[in-house]
């Protein structure tokens, strides 16, 4: 028991676990809508382009939340808008804008190397630095998300399942889009300094493909994404300490096992599935 | 009275070429109409543009007497091709009727009862409400065209609009679906489909567009589906045949058929399968 308790003496683990309890939940939460909006790149590339908005709030002295926040959530719209309003397909606008952002921050990176250290955090992910101030924003993005997923959520889905009927139908789908930007942009930047900016893509979909291997219900799906988020954020957190790695990389790992067992369970299941229909006929 | 669709002068065009020119169309309540016409003629774009997904380049579309942008929007209820769904997405059969009321239900993610009795209501009427609580992938094709015509229908909309819904689907399927359009249209439903069958909508739908970037000929299918109509738009050589008070179209093959190219199908005969020739035509017989 003390094994288990001993973590906790320390008050960066008890700020970690619960940041990353609750960023595993908002991740899977929001990853159903991604990876069913077939859009799994989009984590990956917007967390780049939050990173170079990261990198010009430090340089111009801004608070990281709001310019980081601006940064990524314009970048959302601008991939939104390019392949609204263009024949560039989605993952090429997502290649342009985001990799453009995320070399700004490359370049000035170079041009100020002296806070290259800070930045080694944001790519890979370091729970050492969440205070309890970080605790309050992960929670407040947390509860906020929330609220708009639990209210939009007829919007959200029909949008999800095919955007322009629901057009149609009468739905805002472009404010839906753009509430949805905002929602994605607000996740990415709290879960940049557990996660890191290049592991953030994969706790965005791991938890939602497999529970969509585990079920064929919409809101099953996400209990399960958002259930598999937090508690793979907690085992994450707890082999991080003691296996010494990079939070994010445990996190991650976690994740992808337990994917590699839905994987198996399913094909099993179907297997078991055709056999049992080749008896039959 | 002014109506249902009202398109004026419509001209469209995704680049520098024109896609539809010129439209003028008024379909009025009560009317069951097919949009015909060859592939690329300029159907999903028109159909897109009553739908509102498209705006015209030039003219004025109005449903029901407003604009797509007006602050009452117009009520439609829509079909779309079943390939363009996402079979894979997980959603039951209840929940995709449901997104049909979206307009008018609660801030609440769950739906109401009133909602839910409705929705089963049309599933009803449409003999599907077994399958309610069915994925939607394990449904047969006229069950999923059902299940989509039940989300347009749970809408009350002023105009149901279907893209190709005899496509992808059997014969008998086919049959079906128009005859619940039938229906639909003889308790006072205004239909709009697309459709590439042209004896379907010649044996089914009581008024016919014919277009080909501009309105070739509207009117009921004994005055649309005319040799020199049908020329005119599909720029082909087409056939009208009428048979027991219904008409049939078929394009002439080029110049030849394949029968008298090929008049034995399988080179040195199957065993036990003879072949004879019928005024041009094989007849098969088989031997047991």
């Amino acid at each position: 028991m003390d094994f288990l308790l001993q973590p906790f003496q320390f008050e960066f683990f008890r700020n970690g676990t619960l940041a990353a309890v609750l960023i595993g939940g908002l991740c899977g939460l929001i990853g159903v809508y991604i990876v069913l909006r077939g859009m799994s790149y989009i984590g990956h590339g917007l967390s780049h382009a939050i990173f170079g908005g990261a990198v010009v709030s430090f340089v111009m002295a801004w608070n990281f939340y709001i310019g980081a926040g601006i940064w990524g959530f314009v970048a959302a719209l601008l991939i939104n808008q390019t392949v609204r309003r263009t024949k560039i397909s989605a993952d090429a606008a997502i290649g342009v804008i985001t990799t453009a952002s995320f070399a700004i921050g490359i370049a000035l990176i170079s041009r100020y190397r002296r806070f290259t250290r800070s930045f080694d955090a944001a790519l890979f992910g370091n729970v050492l630095g969440v205070s309890q101030q970080d605790v309050l924003v992960v929670a407040g993005v947390t509860l906020m998300v929330g609220v708009l997923l639990f209210f939009c959520y007829k919007q959200l889905l029909f949008t999800t399942f095919d955007s322009n009927v629901a057009q149609v139908y009468g739905i805002q789908t472009e404010w839906v889009d753009t509430l949805f930007a905002l929602i994605l942009a607000a996740t990415l930047i709290v879960s940049m300094q557990i996660l890191g900016v290049t592991l953030i893509a994969a706790a965005l979909v791991v938890p939602a493909i497999t529970a969509r291997l585990l079920t064929d219900s919409f809101n099953r799906m996400i209990l399960i994404s958002t259930l598999l988020g937090a508690v793979t954020g907690f085992i994450g957190m707890y082999l991080s300490y003691y296996v010494d790695v990079a939070s994010g990389a445990s996190i991650v790992l976690v994740q992808a096992t337990i994917f590699g067992i839905a994987l198996t369970v399913s094909s099993l299941r179907h297997r078991s599935a055709q056999r049992l229909l080749h008896t039959h006929i | 009275m002014r109506p249902i669709i009202e398109l004026t002068h419509v001209t469209f065009s995704y680049s520098a070429a024109p896609v539809l020119e010129d439209i003028n169309l008024h379909l009025h309540a009560g009317q069951f109409a097919a949009l015909v016409g060859p592939s690329g003629a300029g159907k999903t774009s028109l159909l897109k543009l009553i739908l509102g997904i498209l705006s015209p380049r030039v003219g004025e579309v109005r449903i029901n007497g407003q604009a797509h942008n007006s602050k009452q929007a117009p009520r439609i209820g829509y079909v779309p091709q079943l390939e363009t769904v996402d079979w894979n997405f997980p959603v039951t059969v209840e929940q995709v009727v449901l997104m049909g009321a979206v307009r008018r239900s609660g801030i609440w993610p769950w739906p109401s009862n009133s909602e839910r009795q409705h929705a089963h209501t049309v599933l009803k009427q449409l003999e599907i409400d077994h399958l309610a609580h069915h994925h939607i992938r394990n449904l047969s094709g006229g069950q999923q065209q059902r299940v989509f015509l039940a989300r347009a229908l749970v809408a009350e909309p002023d105009l149901l609009v279907l893209d190709e819904p005899t496509t992808g689907v059997d014969m008998r399927t086919a049959e079906n679906v128009l005859h619940t359009l039938g229906d639909l249209n003889l308790q006072g439903m205004t239909i709009l489909m697309t459709t590439h069958d042209l004896n379907a909508a010649a044996a089914h739908v009581p008024w016919v567009i014919c277009l080909n970037r501009h309105i070739v000929a509207q009117g009921p299918p004994e005055d649309v589906f005319t040799v020199e109509i049908l020329n005119e738009a599909y720029k082909a050589d087409m056939l009208v045949l009428r048979q027991d008070g219904m008409l049939f179209v078929q394009q002439k093959p080029h110049g030849h058929s394949y029968h008298t190219l090929v008049p034995n199908p399988v080179p040195g005969g199957i065993p036990g399968h003879s072949m004879e020739k019928t005024d041009g035509l094989p007849a098969s017989t088989v031997s047991v």
